[in-house]
């Protein structure tokens, strides 16, 4: 295959006519676009990161991961791929698109990383997540079938709620994340939460179409932001504002950053 | 599913306390070619669980594992590529993983494991989890 020779030569991504498709699969749409361009955006840090594990939680078509899997590339770079879906359709999806593409990821169906925080916990260097995150009814979380892919309840925030906590379980010491945020999930507060775990956050893209507005958020974990955060906790009752006010600085120009809680649309 | 794989993941059912390693039930074992990297497998050597490696290629018909390994064997090319193919080219392409505790099995279909629980088998469902790391 002509076109996987040269794939090595330049920075490549999955190819949407090699993207495989199911009628309960979600398609790769702007929100994936905005994902794999963070990435692209970071492409030079993530070499010089070299991460050893690489996870992509909430896989669908498998356009991401095969994505990064072509960026950073495969073990003779040292690295290994998994990617999750709770949906079963979405997971066989992944594993057709990574087999067009010539690059291997390890699929399982499961929630979130269920069945792998125990023995991965510490281990991801990397985690990248295009999570459900469209404000629905709650009854539409945990849906079958391609609703899994983006009904994320109250603000969207539902399954991203769970995903926090998983992915700093799972994050390595020098673990990075990656995750797309709409402006009604509140994204400031999300980084606020990571804060408190110890992560520092950057917007690597910010996108809006006509429908929504996204940010690609990067998290790594940052000794400073974890002193600070403790101080927060165990000395000084007045520090969360103090934090919010840091990080308001850190993304100036954002808009939402002032309106935080106002939902988009 | 590589054995890599099989390493990391563990029964997920609520109330088990030693759910790992899942038993592996085999229906069908694949082999696929992988570039050889030493770093990487130095990088994962001080991660994996030996035991559970190595009775599990063993299940996959590779009886070339040393019952035990220490850090000093990785300087051996020999040893590398044991562990190298047991690691990462065989697969498991067809059969199950089953919990230690409970017997629950996991199908494992065209190499993909399905970890997926009923709701009364979901840890995640107990409020404490959840709300361990939330205001």
């Amino acid at each position: 295959m002509l076109w996987q020779d040269s794939c090595k030569m330049s920075a490549r991504t999955a190819q949407i006519r090699f993207v495989s498709s199911h009628f309960e699969v979600y398609e790769p749409c702007d929100d994936s676009f905005a994902l794999v361009d963070a990435l692209l955006a970071d492409r030079i840090n993530l070499l010089e990161h070299r991460p050893t594990v690489c996870m992509e939680i909430g896989c669908g078509s498998g356009y991401v991961i095969t994505s990064l899997a072509l960026m950073l590339g495969q073990e003779a770079h040292g690295a290994y791929y998994l990617a999750t879906d709770i949906n079963p359709h979405a997971v066989r999806v992944t594993r057709e698109t990574l087999e067009a593409h010539g690059v291997h990821a390890e699929v399982i169906t499961t929630d979130i990383a269920s069945g792998l925080e125990r023995r991965l916990a510490g281990l991801v260097d990397v985690i990248v997540v295009n999570p459900p995150y469209v404000p629905t009814p709650e009854e539409e979380v945990g849906c079958d079938g391609i609703t899994s892919a983006w009904a994320g309840g109250e603000n969207g925030r539902s399954i991203i709620d769970k995903i926090l906590p998983v992915a700093d379980n799972l994050l390595s010491d020098r673990g990075w994340m990656y995750m797309v945020t709409l402006t009604a999930n509140n994204p400031s507060e999300i980084c606020l939460q990571m804060r408190e775990k110890g992560y520092a956050a950057r917007i690597v893209v910010q996108r809006s179409t006509e429908e929504e507005s996204l940010h690609i958020i990067k998290f790594w974990r940052d000794f400073d932001s974890q002193v600070e955060a403790n101080e927060m906790v165990t000395t000084n009752r007045a520090a969360p504002t103090r934090i919010v006010e840091s990080m308001l600085s850190q993304f100036p120009r954002l808009p939402f950053w002032k309106y935080g809680n106002d939902s988009c649309n | 599913m590589r054995l890599l794989t099989h390493n990391m993941l563990s029964s997920n059912i609520k109330g088990v306390t030693n759910g790992f390693p899942l038993r592996i039930e085999v229906e069908k074992v694949v082999e696929k070619p992988v570039d050889f990297n030493a770093d990487f497998l130095k990088n994962m050597f001080a991660k994996i669980e030996w035991k559970a490696l190595v009775d599990a290629s063993r299940i996959l018909g590779y009886a070339e594992l040393p019952d035990e390994a220490e850090p000093s064997m990785l300087d051996s090319d020999d040893f590398l590529k044991k562990f190298h193919h047991a690691l990462l080219e065989l697969h498991l392409e067809e059969g199950a993983l089953v919990c230690p505790e409970t017997d629950r099995r996991f199908p494992v279909t065209k190499g993909i494991p399905n970890m997926l629980l009923h709701e009364d088998e979901d840890i995640n469902n107990s409020a404490a989890f959840l709300n361990a790391d939330t205001v």
